[in-house]
């Protein structure tokens, strides 16, 4: 479903990967693993079509992701370094409005229960910037349960999050791949997750 | 539930930003201040001749107006480009042009339609009479839209640049003279007992091309700096 | 045949020899018609009924406004290119043409203040044509400003290229708009773009100094973008073998060698 062909990578003077080529069916995952600067972030970003490479190709189902323009990110969900989430609106406020503006308006009872599936049942009014950075992570993470998208691109999932919320995380990825969709992350913890891996920087 | 329709997601951002207005309400409210003490400033620097105020007050409504909205559009991008939401707007899957507008909107509802309030209040300040007070206030309502708009573009290439505000202000004004020209030619044919229609028509045809093109012109100058 | 000759100079490394060879003629021929122009202009062009001889100026002053108005445009077409073929030549040209089109900016501004002292007594004088050439300098200074505050080339090239479009877009506007102001406000009566009966051999003396400032304009910028190339591409293999005196020329520069590595 994913293919990528003779990816190449450059940023400012220097060139971080080329020739980079791999291809994803329904159900698989793929961790990318590499030292910092070694471009993971930037493969991730190409994935979402966020940055343009410097050769190569991206398709999702056959199609060149250049050509489908907006119709791509009905397909993909991107959670990136950043949990994304405004400081002055409140957990539930922030997933409503975030997955409102992906096109699906989700009611106040569900939107709760996604929260309360990721451990933040009580906090749902509470302004974001009282909440902590574990607790903005799984406002962020809370997207996941709601998106219904089949490609995942995921970076860094796991930070900030203790053990039982990094747990809840894994068993969301592993049921969204049981589902047939397809996940790519980069991540230092170690997954317990069947996944093909990409190692950059080498 | 899947909600298509474009109209409807631009509503939810323009919702959205008004939403997070409200809640730093600080913000709107020094804009708003910045213009009438800069308004203000004028007479204290030229004296309160009667005469001479009327006669420069156009002009004077008309830059302080492009100077608070030029301070204003600093936070048109940025804060959500610092928490990440920009580069979520940025995967949705409608047009980022449309994204784009939505903002502006919610900018101008937020940043200029105050101005325009208040501008009549001013007006009198610089006894302006009936006339030329509603003209000023139809120019502004015709021309803030298009300081949004513009700014917008300028807003989209500084983005995370050092020295962000002063370089907005270095691209931004030069494009803002038309509406300038326009704004407050419109007003002073007014006191001078001329016909404004011509100058309110160019403002408003102006605005009309900014608002098809510069949404666009946006869209392309995000995806640069966010790359 | 044409179309493969143009795509192998579209690459910064051949286009930079190709520049080396070019710049001597366009300097010369800017030297040459220069001298003509003034020649003219100085010399045959008779004196001016109205004005006396400072209106000589104009000579200078008109082919510097002209050729800022060009040089913009030309920027923003190269900017187009880039934006369109992706081409890193493309957003060179632009970043070279900008000095130089504010150059040609400035020194309309500034010959126009020495031509507004006699005729006006005054240094400054807000018509139409000197309001826009200011305008048009903000526009300039505004992309020069705008590339040096990005330190990535790339969004740096492509930012400046949006500006210059945009820009352009706005120049005929600005330009109505100044004029609408100018003649609103101030009648008909200052405006150095009236020259009374412009004789023919004024207009000749103009055309031949543009073309001069236009050859100049050229020449400079290739040199300019022959710096910036060796900036840019500095960790490709032609540009060492280049710096360590091991290449002159673009003698067997293929592929693999210019590939900007």
């Amino acid at each position: 479903m994913l293919e990528v062909a003779q990816l190449e990578c450059v940023r400012g003077d220097r060139r971080l990967f080329s020739d980079l080529s791999f291809a994803l069916g329904p159900g698989e995952l793929l961790q990318v693993r590499g030292p910092n600067g070694a471009g993971k972030t930037s493969l991730l970003r190409m994935l979402c079509g966020l940055m343009l490479p410097a050769h190569g190709e991206i398709r999702w189902k056959g199609s060149p992701v250049k050509e489908l323009g907006e119709n791509y990110y009905r397909d993909v969900t991107y959670l990136g370094h950043l949990p994304a989430v405004k400081d002055e609106l409140t957990a539930e406020e922030n997933l409503r409005i975030a997955s409102g503006l992906d096109g699906i308006e989700i009611e106040r009872r569900e939107a709760y229960a996604a929260l309360k599936t990721m451990g933040l049942q009580g906090r749902e009014t509470l302004p974001a910037k009282v909440l902590s950075a574990g607790q903005r992570r799984r406002v962020a993470l809370a997207r996941l349960l709601v998106c219904g998208t089949v490609l995942w691109v995921l970076d860094e999932p796991l930070t900030a999050l203790d053990r039982s919320a990094a747990g809840l995380v894994q068993s969301l990825i592993a049921g969204h791949l049981e589902k047939g969709g397809v996940a790519v992350l980069t991540t230092h913890h170690d997954l317990h997750l069947q996944s093909r891996h990409l190692e950059l920087g080498t | 539930m899947r909600v298509e329709g474009t109209l409807s997601l631009v509503a939810y951002v323009i919702r959205r930003d008004l939403l997070l207005a409200m809640r730093r309400r600080a913000d709107v409210l020094t804009t708003l201040f910045f213009f009438v003490i800069v308004v203000s400033l004028f007479p204290l620097g030229v004296g309160p001749d009667p005469n001479l105020l009327r006669t420069m007050a156009p002009g004077v409504v008309w830059v302080a107006a492009l100077l608070a909205s030029m301070l204003s559009l600093g936070r048109l991008f940025s804060a959500d480009y610092l928490d990440g939401t920009l580069e979520q707007m940025m995967l949705t899957p409608q047009p980022l042009s449309l994204m784009v507008l939505g903002k502006v909107v919610a900018h101008w509802l937020v940043s200029g339609v105050p101005l325009v309030l208040i501008a009549p209040v001013l007006g009198i300040q610089f006894n302006l009479d009936l006339e030329a007070l509603m003209v000023l206030v139809v120019s502004l309502i015709l021309g803030t839209p298009v300081l949004s708009i513009i700014g917008a573009i300028g807003a989209a290439l500084t983005l995370g640049l050092r020295g962000g505000g002063v370089l907005l202000s270095l691209l931004v004004l030069p494009l803002y003279i038309p509406v300038l020209i326009f704004g407050a030619g419109a007003v002073d044919a007014s006191l001078s007992g001329l016909a404004f229609q011509a100058h309110l028509s160019l403002l408003g045809a102006f605005t009309v091309f900014a608002l098809l093109f510069a949404p666009w012109a946006t869209a392309a100058a995000l995806r640069i700096s966010m790359e | 045949m044409a179309k493969i000759a143009w795509f192998k100079y579209s690459s910064p490394a051949s286009f930079y020899f190709l520049a080396g060879r070019m710049i001597p003629w366009f300097a010369a021929l800017a030297a040459v018609l220069t001298v003509a122009g003034l020649y003219i202009g100085f010399f045959r062009a008779p004196t001016d009924f109205q004005q006396g001889e400072a209106y000589r100026i104009i000579f200078i002053h008109v082919p510097a406004a002209w050729m800022s108005m060009f040089i913009y445009v030309v920027m923003a077409c190269w900017a187009a290119l880039g934006l369109a073929f992706n081409t890193r030549l493309s957003f060179m040209m632009a970043s070279a043409l900008a000095p130089t089109g504010a150059l040609m900016t400035f020194l309309a501004l500034w010959t126009g203040s020495w031509w507004g002292k006699p005729m006006w007594g005054t240094w400054w004088v807000w018509d139409a044509r000197l309001t826009s050439e200011l305008i048009l300098f903000f526009l300039y200074v505004g992309f020069l400003a705008l590339q040096a505050a990005i330190d990535d080339p790339r969004r740096a090239d492509r930012a400046g290229a949006v500006l210059a479009l945009v820009g352009v877009v706005n120049v005929p506007i600005i330009y109505f708009s100044v004029q609408w102001w100018n003649t609103l406000h101030q009648g008909a009566s200052i405006s150095m773009t009236k020259a009374p009966s412009m004789a023919a051999v004024m207009l000749t003396g103009m055309a031949v100094m543009a073309f001069a400032f236009w050859m100049y304009s050229i020449a400079v910028t290739l040199y300019r973008v022959r710096l910036i190339i060796l900036e840019r591409e500095k960790n490709s293999q032609w540009v060492r073998e280049l710096l360590e005196g091991r290449r002159t020329d673009d003698r067997g520069l293929d592929a693999a060698a210019t590939e900007a590595r």
